[in-house]
């Protein structure tokens, strides 16, 4: 299944696709605070692209551009923008994401620090994610390939 | 939104929309081969999206299409593709 393919429509079709595919994640990811979407759709989709590009190019090539430890490292940085912009506002004398309190940080008012905070969760939110679905199905796939050279 | 005083229109849509669920819920859960039942349940979640844009919920919907229909169609096509493609029941 995650041989490279050999049918060059379908390669060049995935690579037409790819790019869009993430340009339309990081629009639902910018504009989750206010419109539907988010972080987490927005996560989905992007790591959707990725997955497209292991299906048709390969276990390789997609390792060269997206290894094992750019996951590891994407998965904990967004768990570490989640986890850092709260701390920052409890530095900041205010509750757990309490985003307003980060307006004396941005030097803007409340509100405006209210939208930017949130924005900040999301991105953390969609790298998260991102990382982690394209994990799972990156650790099935590897599983089936050490299968095969245990069986040659 | 959708307005609810248009009924006439809206309410056989909302009919068929259901009837396909059952149907393809049913179906998911009576085929034999595992990999037509991973479409189906695709196809499923594919209504099922439909519905919740249709009673306003477009946030559920946009999760139940990504999610759902997307990543988790993909990830059961992987486990089949390591395990056997036909049910043993």
């Amino acid at each position: 299944m995650i041989q490279k393919s050999d049918d060059i429509i379908i390669k060049t079709l995935a690579r037409i696709l790819v790019p869009f595919i993430q340009i339309y994640a990081l629009y639902v990811i910018m504009h989750g605070h206010y419109s539907p979407g988010g972080g987490f759709q927005g996560g989905v989709i992007l790591a959707a692209s990725i997955i497209l590009l292991m299906i048709t190019h390969g276990l390789k090539d997609t390792q060269k551009r997206m290894s094992e430890k750019t996951v590891a490292i994407l998965s904990s940085s967004g768990v570490l923008i989640y986890a850092g912009i709260g701390v920052v506002c409890l530095i900041l004398a205010g509750n757990y994401l309490d985003y307003s309190k980060l307006a004396k940080l941005l030097h803007v008012a409340p509100a405006h620090a209210r939208s930017l905070g949130i924005l900040g969760i999301e991105i953390g939110v969609g790298l998260a994610v991102m990382a982690v679905m394209f994990s799972v199905f990156f650790d099935i796939s590897r599983g089936e390939v050490s299968q095969e050279d245990e069986d040659e | 939104m959708v307005e609810r005083g248009e009924k006439e229109l809206i309410i056989p849509f909302d009919i068929i929309l259901l009837l396909f669920v059952l149907i393809c819920a049913i179906a998911a859960i009576t085929v034999r081969d595992l990999l037509s039942a991973v479409m189906i349940l695709g196809a499923y979640s594919f209504f099922m999206c439909l519905i919740w844009a249709q009673m306003g919920a477009v946030d559920v919907a946009f999760t139940e299409a990504s999610v759902s229909a997307g990543v988790g169609t993909i990830l059961m096509v992987a486990a089949i593709s390591k395990t056997t493609r036909r049910s043993k029941d």
